[in-house]
């Protein structure tokens, strides 16, 4: 079944292992709809959340091509039903006029703040799910986006367990 | 003690146990050729024609010897060069060490003289590689290099030494700790699914691959295939895992292999499949591959089982620790009954002998004029498949051929390696006139390391595996295959310092091979076969045995 899953890997934190990571999406031939990259609580490690579209059979060999690169530590498939998810987002929209007032309604209602503005744009960040997030896009469209910008999803697993402690996770267990 | 990064490098080489290298010296390697120079006496460096010929020797000498062969090339185009090659080792999982030169960190990344990025460049072709910033760092990466290229799923490891790092100095203490993870934690052994599937199966085949070599199992496959009446067939990096002589050892399977093999594979109920990685070229079709069939698929890394075909029961582990247990808890099995299939289906391949200037006749002179342990390397294509049909390997480690890259061109380089690996003993090439004319220069190097290599070369004027699929597939639209050159290769083999021969027929070349044997130096043998041979049995591509072309 065709669908979009979310991956946690760990990583050595040093340079080029994000290229070593999105090289083998690419030699592989999988995609990436969003990718996600930050040091961690440990200095030496740096953590990256991928979403990808795809079947099964890619989501497990995403997992077990990955385990095999020297410099990723760990790699979890998140289960969406035990896992909490979030993107960012700056959106810039053009603001002129009675168009004001009804962009700043919206944005308040999507919980946003107002990063920057003058007499004919705000900007606003967005935070929650990419659901969220492309719902707020949607909904800004018909204003007029100047220009926007996506973090990417982060994601982590629920409860008190450390990624590091989790059991490796395939798409069948 | 302090040492320079050129010296951290010779010692730790030593210290890893290699006593022969094989590289091309260059301007940002110039310091390590120093210390190789001072250090002679310790490590052998075996100078080729080029850096392609030195990684392919290296690759050869990996093979043989069951350890990393180690290849040294000066930046930019000396790096380039060894692409081929790494990629070659990787796609047959061969421990490779490649060391690199480069510019000094302070020119990197400025487009200097000779400067590529070939960490960059090599990525998606090695197990893994790295680029030394600081000498501090040097001794460990080195170590690591080394347990990374030779455990688990061996393969490639590239380090890449900039110039300032081979001159700086840091500690030298063969003391540091190295963090390399483990493929433990994938492994997954539940013998209790795979006993079941055994017992109830009542046409089990047993299909090896490379893996069987690396993992040192021939002896738990054939005690295997023994407790089940199980015949085996091989993929080609398989070829050599288990000896000829063995009665239930069908030969090769899949696009050009033995009829009786696939035709077991393909009226088997279970297969047990270990070391293999299902290729297109050894499965055809996957759907019928496996129709009305259970697959045992026991592999080292986890990300084969499942990747080109599904198996019902995965087994991720050394395939000698697997079979032990899986043969200590399995009952044996007589099946006559299968066993009298499997006969027959070798009957139908019996052909009539001739004494024709035939590949077949020409490699089985060969084959009966050289003892049971000579190395012997192919290039790629027609006299590639011919030998892995007709020559009859006795035991592992002694066929030298480009499995999964398909390089025209390893052979050279494969062969010198593959003799200096193997006691500088008679080594014998089999290659054509297409393929041996991509590297032919490294004659040069046969030559002046006077190895007493036998290059058979099948001069058919074509490049032929090409030219076969245009006449089954392209209407005999014989597009760039033809090759008129007119070279004369004894002639040419005389130029580089070697001997020279043409053979005409097999009497010829018996007596050719009959005064060659216990000389030194490398010869060639011109053998002129016809345009029009082909490699058969063929299944063409996505097909399976009910298209299988026999004659």
């Amino acid at each position: 079944m065709i669908g979009k899953f979310t991956v946690s890997v760990i990583v050595s934190n040093h340079f080029g292992v994000l290229n070593r990571v999105s090289g083998l999406y690419a030699k592989r031939n999988y995609n990436i709809d969003s990718l996600a990259v930050g040091e961690t609580e440990n200095p030496a490690y740096s953590r990256i959340t991928i979403v990808s579209t795809g079947d099964d059979y890619m989501k497990e060999q995403v997992v077990r091509q990955l385990e095999k690169l020297h410099d990723v530590k760990k790699v979890v498939l998140l289960d969406p039903e035990n896992s909490v998810g979030v993107e960012h987002m700056l959106i810039k929209l053009k603001a002129e006029g009675e168009a004001k007032a009804d962009i700043s309604q919206l944005i308040n209602d999507y919980g946003g703040s107002v990063m920057d503005f003058s007499s004919d744009f705000i900007t606003a960040e967005i935070t929650g799910s990419s659901k969220k997030i492309d719902s707020f896009i949607e909904a800004a469209r018909p204003l007029g986006i100047l220009e926007l910008c996506r973090s990417g999803l982060i994601a982590m697993i629920q409860g008190t367990k450390n990624i590091m402690s989790v059991a490796n996770l395939d798409p069948e267990e | 003690m302090k040492l320079t990064g050129a010296q951290i490098l010779v010692e730790e080489l030593v210290n890893q146990g290699v006593d022969t290298i094989f590289g091309y010296p260059g301007g940002q390697v110039l310091n390590i050729y120093d210390e190789l120079y001072k250090n002679a006496h310790r490590i052998r460096h075996v100078l080729t024609a080029h850096e392609q010929g030195a990684v392919h020797a290296a690759d050869g000498y990996a093979r043989v010897m069951d350890r990393p062969g180690v290849v040294i090339a000066t930046s930019g185009p000396g790096a380039t060069n060894l692409v081929t090659g790494i990629a070659n080792a990787y796609l047959d999982s061969v421990p490779l060490i490649a060391i690199t030169g480069n510019v000094s960190t302070s020119l990197l990344g400025r487009d200097s003289f000779q400067e590529v990025d070939i960490v960059g460049i090599t990525q998606p072709i090695v197990k893994h590689n790295y680029i030394v910033r600081d000498v501090k760092n040097l001794e460990q990466t080195l170590k690591e290099a080394f347990v990374i290229a030779n455990t688990g799923r061996k393969g490639p490891v590239l380090i890449d030494i900039p110039k300032s790092v081979q001159v700086s100095e840091a500690d030298y203490s063969n003391n540091v700790k190295i963090c390399v993870k483990s493929s433990e934690a994938r492994r997954t052994c539940d013998l209790t699914t795979a006993i079941n599937a055994i017992a109830e199966s009542k046409k089990p085949f047993i299909y090896c691959g490379g893996g069987v070599i690396s993992a040192g199992a021939q002896e738990q496959i054939i005690e295997l295939s023994k407790k089940l009446s199980a015949p085996i067939g091989l993929s080609m990096m398989g070829i050599s895992a288990i000896p000829y002589s063995y009665d239930l050892n069908l030969g090769m399977c899949g696009m050009h292999g033995r009829y009786a093999s696939s035709a077991a594979q393909a009226e088997a109920d279970l297969i047990i499949a270990a070391g293999v990685r299902f290729s297109d070229r050894a499965t055809g079709n996957t759907s019928e591959y496996t129709k009305g069939c259970t697959v045992i698929h026991i592999d080292i890394d986890a990300s084969e089982i499942g990747k080109n075909v599904s198996p019902q029961i995965g087994l991720c582990g050394d395939i000698k620790e697997v079979l032990t247990q899986l043969l200590s808890r399995i009952p044996e099995r007589k099946n006559q009954e299968w066993l009298d299939m499997v006969t027959k289906f070798k009957e139908k391949e019996a052909v009539e002998p001739n004494d024709e200037f035939t590949p077949r006749n020409i490699i089985g002179l060969i084959n009966s004029s050289f003892a049971k342990d000579t190395v012997v390397a192919t290039d790629v294509g027609q006299h590639q498949m011919w030998t892995i049909q007709y020559y009859k390997f006795e035991q592992p480690r002694r066929l030298l051929t480009s499995g999964g890259l398909g390089t025209m061109g390893f052979g050279m380089g494969a062969a010198i390696g593959g003799c200096i690996a193997n006691g500088r003993k008679p080594t014998v090439l089999i290659t054509s006139d297409g393929s041996f004319g991509m590297n032919l220069t490294e004659l040069a190097t046969a030559v002046s390391q006077e190895l007493p290599l036998v290059i058979v070369l099948l001069n058919n004027g074509v490049l032929g595996m090409v030219r076969q699929w245009q006449t089954l597939f392209y209407d005999k639209r014989y597009s760039q295959t033809t090759l008129q050159r007119k070279t004369d290769f004894p002639l040419l083999a005389r130029a580089f310092g070697a001997e020279g021969y043409a053979a005409e027929s097999l009497a010829d070349l018996e007596d050719i091979v009959g005064n060659r044997l216990n000389r030194k130096g490398p010869c060639l043998i011109d053998c002129k076969i016809n345009i029009d041979e082909k490699v058969l049995p063929f299944i063409p591509p996505g097909g399976s045995i009910k298209d299988i072309v026999l004659h």
